[in-house]
């Protein structure tokens, strides 16, 4: 591009911005003269630098927006709203001419011929009453989506000239501004950032001569080597001085945007904008523009009402949106306030329930606070109509997303009638950020201070102490269990530590609602760090979110906490699920399952599969009567044996009435004694650790919470022995015993009932969850006496797995039966045609052992 | 390796546009000579202090400090899939630029600057093993020993 072209974009683009901002102000002061002639200057600027340059159209545009400008200057003609909307419309038109220009380096085709017509009766006068809607706003409507266009593709520009060009204040504005300019020079964000770079490595240099100078006594470089200190420290903080931008630089285009929306929606709103001084960092600063462009936006159109249902509400008809940046203790907080009529909860609440983000008993248990917070909520918009204006798809969700990406939290609060008030808190810079510097076998880490909620040094005798439940470990924390993650485990560099005396040093790290503790070896102090990108060879591990270097030269990974407790999570995951697979039983995907929730001896929540359970009755304790050392009541004309939950005492004595989680199997009943019922909630079973506490399965999150998954065959073997005997079994012979069976089954939870009835009934079983499993330990050379499979699992169906067994292996002639949920007479003979040897639906226990004991009988003992 | 049927390809193959086109740094792996084009080559290092990644690819050895900057470090032994250099054996590394990122290849040895002639080049035997096939952009007759031209994106490229 020419040069003298590429000039003149970049001086219009910084001309048309102040345009902007001094036209609205000249609509609020008709008649302030300094305005109106540094208008006419700016654009009487434009207009003499295109004649130069050969631009007719833009000229042409320009040269009428200046006459009328002119008249204005003059007295001539009055300031109203409708003429000011036309001058806005020429900026527009010419902002268009301008990206035109830009991005082909010639002007457009066409004529402006309506616009400039529109200007000239304007001009002369004809046009003061006259409603030119018609006539500017479709030009208005085109050329807005043109401006955008515009805006994105001079942004390097844009960015260039605000990086020297601190933001004039609207006092500072008018002829004086031409002074500001001389004083400042243009310079590229690459050249700004080339210096950060070499300055850090100055810095370092600095740190290995004064190391240097620590071991040498009475040195002669001592002296200059101080100066030379001082220096690079000022050096430093100048050159970060270059990044810092005035937060009013991202409010340029607020005033405009309120404008025109006040104006589409028939709504009067006063911008106030407070401490638009205030420095960041460029980069935080064109992170967070977008969002809070939405924001201002959305209080001007949801907050704000229209004037006459303002004054009803005995409000001023003028709404007030009020802009407030300041600087605490190193963060930067911006305050998005407007006195409009608040956030509606019942709206709030209606649109929660209608896009299925809670249900309304859900919502009856939350405070107004909690159900505000939905706003947040991904796939949330109050609006009830998409206007223009709001409602672009991008929701408060995104916002807070991109807020809490930079490191940012965002919380409001809103009275209904008086206004909502936003509070957004970001860093002052990502570039440099305070992070604690820890040790794990012998490397060291950087966590970002802003996720450090403290630090705990746990000891066996203190009350914060680590616990393990089955060797993961958690602490004690004020009367709290949080759950810890070992920095050393999650980082692959070594198993646990297990301490005597019980003294970790743990990180409690704070990531959104959830908090966790990391366990270090070593903490050493805060540092003020360079946050730098991972190599892209590196991106992929989650856990890190950049690296950087630290005084001593060494480079440091700093871990990203989510990322880390996400990657905690999944080795915990692996790590069960491999460790279930080596021992052929139980492991923890399944699908939704209902649970019953409830609570017995400690608070925590426990849960036990539903289908498990026939009855829930309350007892009245007085009935209860001991048998031996077990607790029985008389129910339905037999003796239920009572067993109260593993590790929890039942105070016996006690009247009132007892819950009672009642499994019955034919004509036997077995109770489970409870404090109270809880829920019944519908999910699937992960159980994220397992544990081998007899009468647990393990713990999962169940409703957000963790809950211990109680093994329901475990009580029923401790109330009868016999559960899953076969009445008078006896006649069965020896002859079936030890035989081998493999069970092949997805759930676990089918696993874990089936696998000690067969036991009982004297089988060895053999359980994996699918046949790919169970295909592995044939290819393994195992061998087995019969098989019994689910239909529906995941990896391959039971029809196919019976397919591939009666085709071509050494098992194609045991016996195998199905097991299924589906027992149609279609299953039944589609089973048989494929090649099962019985087919029995999932709850028949006594046909499965019948079945099987048949089966095996019929076989002989040939195996 | 396999011995070579020597299959002469036309100089067409590599089209040279300037001299410097076919100087090569030449490095040894395990016995190995190789060659990095020396316009990619940045920067001759000794042993440097290098932070351990956890969780890396297994060929990272980690990131070092070089002037202010920082660069992953990559053990071309494993990535090759030769045995470890012994312990206590002398290393160097050679930092090469990659869309921009500095990358610093862990070597036994550097060697000097070479200029190749295109008559010696010849395509990669088929036979090569898939790990080196996938890194190597060719092969060099020097009149004892044979010289394997690195392809740094590739290598990179795990």
């Amino acid at each position: 591009m020419d040069d003298l072209l590429r000039e003149f974009l970049t001086e219009c683009s910084e001309s048309l911005a102040t345009l902007d901002v001094e036209l609205v102000q000249l609509e609020q002061k008709p008649n302030d003269p300094d305005l109106l002639s540094s208008i006419f200057r700016l654009v009487h600027t434009i207009k003499g630098t295109c004649g130069f340059l050969g631009l007719p159209r833009l000229e042409k545009v320009a040269h009428a927006a200046e006459n009328v400008l002119g008249k204005f200057r003059d007295g001539e003609l009055s300031v109203t709203p409708r003429a000011v909307d036309l001058i806005l419309a020429s900026i527009d038109c010419i902002k268009m001419i301008l990206a035109h220009l830009e991005a082909h380096e010639a002007e457009p085709e066409g004529a402006d011929t309506d616009l400039i017509s529109a200007l000239n009766d304007m001009a002369n006068g004809k046009l003061v009453d006259a409603a030119p809607a018609e006539v500017h706003a479709p030009v208005v409507e085109e050329l807005y989506a043109e401006a955008h266009v515009e805006i994105e593709a001079t942004k390097p520009v844009a960015a260039q000239t605000a990086q020297t060009t601190p933001a004039k204040s609207t006092e500072e504005t008018g002829p004086k501004g031409a002074s500001v300019a001389d004083q400042s020079i243009r310079v590229g964000v690459d050249l700004l950032e080339n210096l950060m770079t070499i300055v850090s490595e100055l810095v370092l240099t600095r740190n290995q001569l004064l190391q240097i100078l620590r071991d040498q006594k009475d040195s002669s470089f001592s002296t200059p080597l101080q100066r030379l200190n001082q220096v690079t420290s000022e050096l430093q903080e100048g050159v970060m001085k270059t990044r810092m931008q005035p937060i009013g630089n991202a409010w340029a285009k607020l005033p405009r945007i309120i404008r025109d929306l006040a104006h589409e929606l028939g709504k009067k709103i006063d911008l106030q904008m407070v401490g638009a001084e205030t420095e960041l960092d460029r980069q935080v600063l064109e992170l967070i523009k977008d969002p809070l462009t939405h924001m201002v936006r959305n209080s001007a159109d949801h907050g704000i009402e229209k004037p006459s249902e303002r004054a009803a509400a005995g409000k001023p008809e003028t709404g007030t949106v009020l802009l407030n940046a300041y600087h605490e203790g190193g963060h930067i907080i911006i305050e998005i306030s407007d006195d409009g009529r608040g956030l509606a909860l019942e709206k709030i609440k209606a649109k929660v329930i209608e896009k299925g983000l809670a249900s309304e008993a859900d919502l009856s248990t939350m405070s107004d606070q909690q159900i505000m917070q939905f706003i947040f909520k991904p796939g949330f918009s109050t609006a009830a109509q998409v206007t223009s204006v709001s409602g672009r798809g991008v929701g408060m969700d995104v916002v807070k997303t991109n807020i809490e990406k930079i490191g940012g939290t965002i919380d409001f609060s809103s009275t209904k009638g008086k206004g909502s008030r936003f509070f957004i808190k970001i860093p002052l810079t990502l570039a440099i950020v305070s992070a604690l510097i820890v040790e794990c076998n012998k490397e060291r880490f950087a966590i970002p201070q802003i996720c450090v909620v403290e630090l705990v040094q746990s000891s066996a005798e203190s009350e914060h102490r680590v616990e393990r439940i089955n060797g993961t470990p958690v602490l004690r924390l004020r009367n709290r269990l949080l759950p810890l993650v070992s920095l050393r485990r999650t980082l692959g560099l070594g198993q646990d530590e297990v301490r005597e005396d019980g003294c970790y040093f743990i990180i409690v790290i704070q990531t959104g609602s959830s908090s966790f503790g990391v366990i270090v070896d070593r903490v050493y102090d805060t540092e003020e760090i360079v946050v730098k990108p991972v190599s892209p060879i590196l991106r992929d591990i989650k856990v890190f979110s950049g690296n950087t270097i630290l005084g001593d030269g060494n480079v440091i990974m700093i871990l990203d906490p989510n990322g880390l407790v996400q990657h905690a999570a999944d080795i915990q995951a692996d790590a069960s699920i491999s460790k279930h697979a080596a021992i052929g039983s139980a492991t923890h995907r399944d699908d939704g399952q209902s649970f019953l929730l409830f609570r017995a001896g400690d608070g925590s929540p426990k849960a036990v599969p539903l289908s498990l359970v026939a009855r829930l009755e309350n007892i009245d304790r007085d009935s209860i009567e001991h048998s031996g050392d077990t607790l029985v009541v008389q129910y339905r004309g037999t003796l239920m044996p009572l067993i109260s939950v593993a590790g929890c005492s039942n105070e016996v004595g006690v009247t009132g009435e007892q819950q009672v989680l009642v499994f019955a199997d034919r004509d036997k009943n077995m109770g489970l004694m409870v404090d109270e019922i809880l829920d019944i909630v519908e999910e699937k079973l992960h159980v994220d650790l397992s544990t081998k506490r007899p009468g647990y399965l393990g713990t999962s999150v169940i409703s957000g919470k963790a809950t211990d998954i109680i093994d329901a065959s475990y009580y029923v073997t401790t109330a009868f022995g016999d559960w899953f005997g076969i009445q008078g079994d006896t006649g069965f012979g020896a002859s079936l015993e030890n035989r081998r069976i493999l069970l092949v089954d997805d759930s676990p939870f089918f696993r874990n009932l089936l696998s000690p009835l067969l036991a009982v009934a004297g089988y060895d079983v053999t359980a994996v969850q699918g046949p790919t499993d169970a295909l592995k330990l044939h290819e393994d050379g195992l061998s087995f006496d019969a098989i019994i499979s689910d239909i529906e699992m995941p990896d391959m169906s039971g029809f196919d797995f019976v397919h591939k067994i009666r085709n071509d292996s050494r098992w194609k002639n045991l016996p195998i039966l199905a097991m299924s949920s589906h027992t149609t007479p279609r299953d039944i003979e589609r089973g048989h045609m494929v090649g099962f040897t019985d087919y029995l639906a999932k709850n028949d226990r006594d046909g499965l052992l019948a079945a099987l004991h048949q089966n095996l009988l019929n076989q002989g003992g040939t195996l | 390796m396999i011995p070579q049927t020597s299959v002469q390809l036309g100089t067409a193959l590599t089209t040279i546009t300037s001299a410097d086109d076919n100087m090569y740094v030449t490095l040894f792996v395990a016995d190995q000579l190789f060659g990095i084009p020396v316009l990619e080559v940045r920067d001759i290092l000794g042993p440097q202090r290098i932070t351990h990644v956890p969780l890396a690819p297994p060929e990272v050895a980690g990131s070092l400090n070089l002037r202010g900057r920082i660069v992953t470090a990559i053990d071309v032994r494993t990535r090759l899939g030769v045995e470890q250099r012994p312990e206590g054996a002398k290393s160097m590394s050679v930092v090469v630029d990659h869309d921009g990122e500095l990358y610093s290849l862990i070597v036994d040895k550097v060697g000097e600057v070479m200029t190749l002639a295109s008559d010696s080049y010849e395509r990669n035997p088929v036979t090569l093993d898939s790990r080196w096939l996938e890194v190597s952009s060719g092969i060099h007759r020097l009149t004892d020993r044979l010289l394997i031209v690195l392809d740094v994106s590739r290598l990179l490229r795990a």
